[in-house]
């Protein structure tokens, strides 16, 4: 890479994240929940996108490691009154763990492909069936925090107006893009992409193949686990389906692809489609009093994505934009 | 107690065999085209509306309503693979999923457009009929569909085996290459199996729209329900999915009486965990399956 195109796109990154500062100077508060979604969803993608866009793992139930951070972040504050910004650590560490766990079981057994993506959907679910029948985390009634007093200061609960979890979520990204791009760029990087290419042959090269693949899968379950105790203080209440479900490790799966597997801006990118796309069609089916339209619409527009860009928006954007060299490797 | 027991095991075996018929059709799409299908469990209730549908509007009974289930079905998948998913079959697999994900969401939203939310469900005469053997009680319109799934699987068996279209299915699944070098038509091969998986799925649902309560959002279960029962019994193992269909179902049926009827799937997840870690090609799996 050209140290031009380096410049540039260091320069769009910096022009980006000033815009995002300066953006709740003009827009509503609705408006900021949203792109408040958008940032989860995008912290979330980060994570995933670098176990299956850069280490070529694919894990269909990250919902066990959002869910799991979630529950540990309310659990842990309403509970015991641990403050979140400690709660924070186990919700890192613990889903982190766990994916190491599950990694070292699957990949131990050489479970690879269809098998370790089935592996990962099977955790997830039997964890939110277990949560649903479990009654210290209150069941499928769900697990709520206390209401916020008049004397809540954001800094020290963590919990605030929509205004201080747009700036929280926007912090976070930009903590966990530099993650991941430091990471990409590093040796390990290298590694994930060697093994994502051709494990058998990377391996035969000497890359530490088990060492590294658990390394994946324990940063991405962490960072997921971070965003999921993040959800549970914007949410203010926890339930086993909309942490835990199926459903929420599909909407993590489809923003990053619709960006651009494998490249470093794409799961931000996917997420400012997906999640606005998401919340229309939501808002269509319930305005018009159908149900199931909103899964019809955004099942419909899936479609026609995976048919006709199936590589993701962000490759061929970037190459309008002049970030990309023209005829370089779409993945990075 | 022991009675109680019995009994339990014996529903569960029965739900099983429509397991299998569902979890059959998975697999046959599974060993042809190494694609998984992630809307199986829409499909399963597009027969179950089918079902209703005929029942509600025409006065079909029940039983009438599986051949019709299964022709529609049959030609839904075969249009699908024809139309879109035979330019999938060769894509890395986060893309086969988005797409069966996408046509999962398509038929749920179109199952609740048309139908609403709420559940429907089928009342006949034949609802509370009981056979009595001994000290089991066995449900008639359960042990019916239970019945007609085995044979239904039995003669796709013998379809397979014997029929040139089904060597031909068999041929591909072992060696796509060598089917493709002898002169089979892969487009038409791919098209019948995605029709053949469509059809278990769609028999299956006319056969338990008497027993569920259908509504659009009972799919994602089923969907579930039968990856569990073909990893158990080994992913493109004919008779693996049934074994694995008659064990889940009988877990399930375990499950529901031990812990609560909500917590079912609770012990099949467990098992389909420790298959995967102890025998990862399934109890009938052959080891060069695995991808």
């Amino acid at each position: 890479m050209s140290a031009v195109l380096q410049r540039r796109q260091m320069m769009a990154a910096g022009l980006l994240t000033m815009v995002l500062l300066a953006l709740p100077l003009v827009v509503t508060d609705f408006h900021l929940s949203v792109l408040g979604l958008i940032f989860l969803h995008a912290i979330v993608g980060i994570a995933w996108n670098l176990m299956m866009g850069f280490a070529g793992q694919l894990s269909l139930g990250h919902a066990l490691y959002f869910g799991i951070g979630a529950y540990i972040v309310a659990v842990l504050s309403e509970r015991f009154g641990v403050s979140p910004w400690l709660g924070m650590v186990p919700a890192f560490v613990v889903p982190a763990l766990l994916g190491v766990a599950i990694g070292a079981l699957g990949f131990r057994f050489s479970v690879r492909g269809v098998y370790f993506a089935l592996l990962t959907i099977a955790f997830a679910e039997f964890a939110r069936i277990l949560f649903e029948h479990w009654d210290y985390v209150g069941k499928t009634s769900g697990y709520f925090f206390a209401a916020l007093t008049p004397r809540n200061r954001p800094l020290v609960s963590l919990r605030g107006g929509a205004m201080f979890f747009y700036y929280a979520l926007l912090v976070t990204m930009i903590a966990a893009w530099l993650v991941s791009t430091l990471m990409v760029n590093s040796r390990v990087g290298y590694f994930w992409r060697a093994i994502r290419e051709d494990e058998d042959a990377a391996r035969a090269l000497g890359v530490q193949a088990l060492r590294m693949k658990l390394l994946a899968v324990a940063v991405s379950g962490g960072i997921t686990g971070v965003a999921g105790g993040w959800f549970a203080l914007v949410n203010g209440s926890l339930f086993p389906d909309s942490v835990l479900g199926m459903r929420v490790s599909i909407d993590f799966i489809v923003a990053p692809i619709v960006g651009g597997l494998g490249t470093l801006f794409g799961p931000i990118l996917g997420a400012f489609i997906i999640v606005p796309l998401n919340e229309l069609s939501r808002d269509l089916s319930q305005s018009s009093g159908i149900n199931g339209l909103n899964l019809l619409i955004y099942g419909a527009l899936l479609m026609v994505i995976v048919v006709f860009a199936p590589q993701g928006c962000w490759p061929s954007i970037a190459k309008r934009l002049g970030l990309a060299q023209t005829g370089e490797a779409d993945r990075e | 107690m022991l009675d109680l027991y019995s009994n339990v095991l014996v529903n569960g075996l029965m739900i099983g065999a429509i397991y299998a018929l569902i979890a059959t059709g998975l697999n046959v799409i599974f060993g042809v085209m190494r694609v998984v299908n992630f809307a199986h469990g829409e499909m399963v209730v597009i027969g179950m509306y089918i079902g209703y549908a005929l029942w509600k509007c025409a006065g079909l009974s029940p039983a009438a309503t599986v051949p019709i289930a299964m022709l529609g079905m049959f030609a839904l998948g075969y249009g699908f693979q024809r139309a879109l998913g035979n330019q999938f079959v060769d894509r890395p697999q986060h893309i086969q999923f988005l797409l069966y994900i996408s046509v999962a969401m398509i038929i749920t939203g179109l199952h609740a457009v048309i139908f609403g939310p709420d559940p429907r469900g089928i009342q006949s005469d034949a609802s509370f009929a009981v056979y009595r053997l001994g000290p089991l009680r066995l449900d008639a319109v359960r042990l019916h569909a239970a019945t007609a799934s085995l044979a239904l699987v039995a003669a796709l068996w013998a379809w397979l085996r014997y029929s040139i279209m089904g060597k031909s299915l068999l041929a591909a699944a072992d060696n796509l290459v060598g089917g493709r070098a002898i002169g089979i038509r892969i487009d038409h091969v791919f098209a019948v199996t995605a029709g053949i998986g469509a059809a278990c799925a769609g028999a299956a649902g006319a056969l338990i729209a008497p027993l569920y309560d259908t509504n659009p959002y009972l799919a994602a279960e089923f969907t579930l329900t039968a990856f569990i029962i073909v990893i158990v019994g080994g992913l493109a193992s004919l008779p693996g999915a049934l074994l694995g269909g008659l064990v889940v179902g009988m877990s399930e049926a375990l499950a529901a009486l031990l812990i609560t009827p909500s917590a079912k799937s609770l012990f099949s997840y467990g098992l389909l965990i420790a298959v995967l870690l102890l025998r990862p090609e399934g109890l009938l799996g052959r080891r060069e399956g695995r991808a």
